[in-house]
C-alpha cells in the first residue's frame, strides 16, 4: 500500500491564454488529514482541484494524487469529489443519483445498497431518498453531493465549498461528517471561503493567491502563540511589573496584553493581578484568527519561496 | 459507456418533452389518417379508378413522410444539441467525469442513448403512420421498412452533427446550425434535380458534394424510394428526365456506397466529437 502523501504538487502551473490561473503551485497533503485550501476569488483554487482530478491538463509542473500521476483514470475510483458549481440530474431520485455514482465509481453491485443507505443516513437525507433531485433545495442538493463524494469510502475526498448553501445546522453536520471521514482514515481536501469553518475542522491549511502558495502549515503554526488580554483597573505599576516574568507585556489603557502566553499560565496571571490589587473585568484568551492571518497575508503578499 | 447510454434513455423517458412529442405524433397520425381516408373515400364515391386512388394516396403519404422527417430532424437536432453542452454548463459533467470514466464514454454513451431513442421513435412513428393509412385507405407502400430505416438514418445524421457541435457550442447555437445545415442539404438535393433536368452540371456537382459532406438529403431519398409505388417509378422513367426535378420522387434507392459512406460519416463525426471534448478544458 502506498504511504506517500495523498497529494503532492511540484511547481504545477496552468495558463489559459495569457492568464496564469496557477503559477507554480507546490504543496503536499498528508494521508488521513483534513487539509484546508484557501484563497481569494480567482486565486486558482478550483483550477488546482480540476488539475488534481484530471479534468484539466497542467501547462507545466508535476503532481501525484494517491501516488499516481495526474489524470490516472483508475485512481479516480478512490477519489470522491463535490464540485463547487454542480447539479445532479433533476429527473433522478436521490437514491438513483447515488446508485449511478456507485456504478460509475466501479463499486461491486453487492455493496451498493449498504453504501447508499449509509451515506443517506450520514448526510441526513434518509427520508428524502425517493424524492426527485429537482425538488431539492440547494442545501439538500449540497448534502446529496456530499453523499455522492463519500460513496465507497474513498481514500481522498475533495470538497469544493461544501457548506456554501448550508444553514448553521447543516454546517455543523458537515463538520461532523468531515471529522468522521478523517477518523476512518480518509484524506479530506477542503476548498472553502468560509475561514471559520476551515479553522474548526482542518489540521493543516495552505493559503494561495495568484496561483501560488503564500503560506502552508499546521493551524497552530500559522496562527501563532496564544494571547491573554485582560481588562483590569486599579493595577499599580509595581504590580504590573510583577507580571513581566510571564511574557512580553503591553498596557493599553485598561487592557493588559501578554503575548505569547501558554494557556496553562492563565490562572497564574489572573491570581497575580488579583494579589497585586487589580480588579478584573474581562479575560480573553485567544490567538489571531485564521481570517486575520489570511487578510494579513493577502495584504502583504509575502510569498513563500 | 453503457451506463451513460442507459442514463440518457432514462432521461428521455422521464422528460415531458418526449411524451409531448409522442402525443403530438398520435394526433398527427390521426389527422393525416383521417385526411387520406376522406380523400380516398371521396375519390371512390366519384368513381375514380382504384389504381389512381392508390397512386394519389402514395404521394400524400410521401408528403406526410416529409413532414415527419422534418419534425424528426428537428427533434434529433434539439436532442443532440444540449447533450454535452447542457452537462458542461450545469456542472453535471464535472461530477460524471471526476469518476473513472473516459470522456469518450460520455460522448459515445450520449450518442448511443439518443440514437436508440430517436431511431425507436422514427421507426415506431413511421410504421404507425404507414399502418394507419394502410388500414384506412388500403394503400401499403412497397418497402415500408426501408422507408422507416432511412428515416431513422436521416435523424441519426442530424443527431450526430448536433452532438459534435454540442461539445463546443451552447445548445441553442448547435441546434440552430443543424437546422440550417438540414435546410441547405435539402435545397442542394432540389437543385441537383433541377440541374439534371436542365443540364446545369455545376448544380449537380455542388449538390453531389454536399450530399457526401452532409448525407441527410441522400438518406431522405431512401425514404421516398421505400414509399414510391413501382407504377409511379415505371411511369416516371418512361417520361424521362423531368421527373428527377421532383424533390418528392426517387427512382432508385441510395447507392450502397453512399449508405456505407453515411455509416462511416456518422462514425467519423462521433470520433470528432470525442476528440473535440478531449481537447476541451472543462
Amino acid at each position: 500500500m502506498n504511504t506517500g502523501p495523498a497529494v503532492q504538487t511540484d511547481r504545477l502551473a496552468k495558463r489559459y491564454g495569457r492568464v496564469a490561473a496557477l503559477d507554480g503551485l507546490t504543496m503536499s497533503v498528508d494521508r488521513g488529514e483534513v487539509f484546508g485550501f484557501l484563497g481569494p476569488n480567482g486565486a486558482g483554487k478550483t483550477t488546482a482541484v480540476k488539475l488534481l482530478l484530471g479534468l484539466a491538463r497542467p501547462t507545466a509542473g508535476r503532481a501525484q494524487v494517491l501516488g499516481a500521476p495526474l489524470g490516472d483514470r483508475l485512481t479516480r475510483r478512490r477519489i470522491g469529489y463535490l464540485p463547487e458549481l454542480f447539479r445532479y440530474q433533476p429527473w433522478l431520485r436521490a437514491r438513483e443519483v447515488l446508485a449511478l455514482h456507485c456504478r460509475l465509481a466501479g463499486l461491486a453491485r453487492d455493496r451498493w445498497s449498504t453504501e447508499i443507505e449509509g451515506v443517506l443516513a450520514l448526510v441526513g437525507l434518509a427520508d428524502r431518498a425517493e424524492d426527485l433531485v429537482g425538488t431539492f433545495s440547494k442545501g439538500m442538493q449540497q448534502r446529496l453531493g456530499l453523499g455522492v463524494a463519500l460513496l465507497g469510502s474513498p481514500a481522498l475526498v475533495i470538497l469544493d465549498e461544501p457548506t456554501s448553501a448550508l444553514d448553521p445546522v447543516g454546517r455543523l453536520d458537515v463538520r461532523t461528517i468531515i471529522r468522521t471521514a478523517r477518523d476512518r482514515g480518509t484524506t479530506v481536501f477542503l476548498n472553502s471561503h468560509l475561514l471559520t469553518e476551515v479553522e474548526r475542522v482542518c489540521d493543516r491549511v495552505a493559503i494561495i493567491d495568484h496561483g501560488r502558495v503564500l503560506e502552508a502549515g499546521r493551524l497552530d503554526e500559522l496562527l501563532g502563540e496564544p494571547t491573554l488580554r485582560v481588562r483590569v483597573t486599579d493595577l499599580s505599576p509595581a504590580a504590573a511589573e510583577t507580571l513581566r516574568p510571564f511574557g512580553p507585556l503591553r498596557l493599553d489603557g485598561e487592557w493588559l496584553t501578554i503575548q505569547p502566553l501558554p494557556p496553562d499560565k492563565v490562572p497564574d496571571v489572573v491570581a497575580a493581578i488579583v494579589a497585586g490589587g487589580g480588579r478584573i473585568h474581562e479575560v480573553d484568551v485567544g490567538r489571531s484568527s485564521l481570517e486575520d492571518r489570511f487578510l494579513r497575508l493577502l495584504t502583504h503578499g509575502s510569498l513563500q519561496q | 459507456m453503457t451506463t451513460i447510454a442507459w442514463l440518457t434513455i432514462r432521461e428521455a423517458a422521464r422528460r415531458r418533452v418526449l411524451w409531448v412529442l409522442i402525443g403530438l405524433t398520435i394526433v398527427s397520425v390521426a389527422v393525416t389518417g383521417w385526411g387520406t381516408e376522406r380523400l380516398a373515400s371521396l375519390a371512390r364515391a366519384g368513381d375514380v379508378p382504384e389504381l389512381q386512388i392508390q397512386v394519389g394516396v402514395s404521394q400524400v403519404l410521401i408528403l406526410v413522410a416529409f413532414m415527419f422527417s422534418f419534425v424528426l430532424a428537428m427533434t434529433a437536432a434539439f436532442l443532440g444539441a444540449p447533450a454535452i453542452a447542457a452537462d458542461l454548463e450545469s456542472g453535471v459533467a464535472l461530477a460524471l467525469l471526476a469518476r473513472p470514466i473516459r470522456r469518450a464514454d460520455l460522448v459515445v454513451g450520449r450518442w448511443l442513448g439518443l440514437t436508440i431513442v430517436v431511431a425507436a421513435y422514427s421507426i415506431a412513428s413511421g410504421l404507425l403512420e404507414i399502418g394507419v393509412v394502410g388500414l384506412l385507405t388500403g394503400h401499403t407502400p412497397p418497402e415500408p421498412w426501408i422507408a422507416v430505416v432511412f428515416l431513422a438514418g436521416q435523424a441519426t445524421v442530424l443527431l450526430t452533427i448536433a452532438l459534435l457541435f454540442s461539445t463546443r457550442l451552447p445548445a441553442i447555437a448547435s441546434g440552430a446550425i443543424c437546422v440550417v445545415l438540414y435546410g441547405l442539404a435539402w435545397m442542394a438535393g432540389v437543385f441537383a434535380g433541377i440541374g439534371r433536368v436542365f443540364g446545369v452540371d455545376v448544380f449537380v456537382g455542388v449538390a453531389q458534394a454536399s450530399r457526401w459532406l452532409f448525407p441527410s438529403d441522400g438518406l431522405w431519398r431512401g425514404v421516398i424510394y421505400g414509399l414510391e409505388p413501382p407504377l409511379v417509378v415505371f411511369e416516371a422513367t418512361r417520361a424521362g428526365v423531368p421527373a428527377e426535378a421532383n424533390p418528392f420522387y426517387a427512382s432508385a434507392p441510395p447507392p450502397i456506397g453512399f449508405i456505407a459512406w453515411s455509416i462511416v460519416w456518422i462514425a467519423l463525426v462521433v470520433g470528432l466529437a470525442v476528440w473535440s471534448l478531449n481537447r476541451r478544458e472543462i
